[in-house]
């Protein structure tokens, strides 16, 4: 196959920003943001394997300040990643690939993720001042 | 599996290699990981300020670790697989790039079987 009419991919010095360029560099960014996240999963369920005195460290570790920044990054990167990788899976089935289609589930996707990381924070706190 | 079409393979077009394969491993785990990770994160959130005992009587429900389960192993498939997409596209020196993916790969079957482990220990533990 030839190789020198290719589609190239829009050099970054140069190209306006749009919102569906910056939504498409945020999916990547916080997509590789969110492996090392991943850390933190196998932490907590390790901590809670080796037993009570491992899993208050790493409770202590997850609810200080750095902690709670750490966390709070992640979980909107994990709900941006989340809601944007299902318009994604969308444009992967063919559907909402014109320009309107895009600016509306953008700025949807926009929502979505903000209102899915206030909410689940909202409930965090609800629920550590409240039953246990 | 490389989930190419048969008229694709007979034209000869797509994928050299196992991109075709990759492309729907990473889009069959993110489908996986809707849901999962919406019930993870609902779940952690209630959990929220619980002791150990809360924690521990949640994984050693069946269902519970059947579902951390399917977590760990896509989270781990698709975040390999999605890391090697990044680096495949950004690094371009072939002994740089295959390095990269392999230390990726290495991570990502050490952690996820070191999760793994964890929750079978939290199943099984009387």
């Amino acid at each position: 196959m030839s190789s020198d009419n290719r589609p190239l991919s829009p050099h970054l010095q140069v190209y306006r920003p749009q919102l569906t360029s910056v939504l498409s560099f945020l999916h990547r960014m916080t997509g590789v943001a969110l492996t090392p996240g991943t850390l933190l999963l196998v932490y907590w369920l390790a901590a809670a394997a080796a037993g009570p005195e491992a899993f208050a460290t790493a409770q202590a570790l997850i609810g200080s300040i750095i902690g709670r920044l750490l966390l709070l990054g992640w979980s909107f990167a994990l709900f941006y990643h989340l809601c944007n990788g299902i318009r994604h899976l969308f444009w992967d089935a063919g559907y909402g690939l014109e320009l309107p289609d895009l600016y509306r589930s953008g700025w949807l996707m926009v929502i979505a993720a903000c209102a899915l990381t206030l909410g689940s924070w909202a409930l965090a706190y609800a629920m550590r001042s409240g039953a246990w | 599996m490389s989930r190419r079409s048969p008229l694709g393979r007979v034209r000869g077009l797509g994928s050299a290699k196992e991109g075709a394969g990759h492309w729907w491993g990473l889009r069959f785990s993110a489908l996986a990981l809707v849901p999962l990770t919406l019930w993870f994160a609902a779940s952690v959130a209630v959990m929220t300020g619980a002791g150990y005992e809360t924690v521990r009587a949640w994984a050693a429900s069946p269902l519970v670790a059947g579902l951390l389960i399917l977590l760990i192993v896509a989270v781990f498939y698709h975040g390999a697989r999605g890391l090697q997409e990044v680096i495949e596209d950004y690094v371009p020196r072939k002994g740089v790039k295959f390095t990269a993916i392999l230390v990726v790969q290495t991570a990502a079957i050490v952690l996820g079987l070191t999760g793994l482990l964890s929750v079978l220990l939290l199943l099984f533990r009387v």
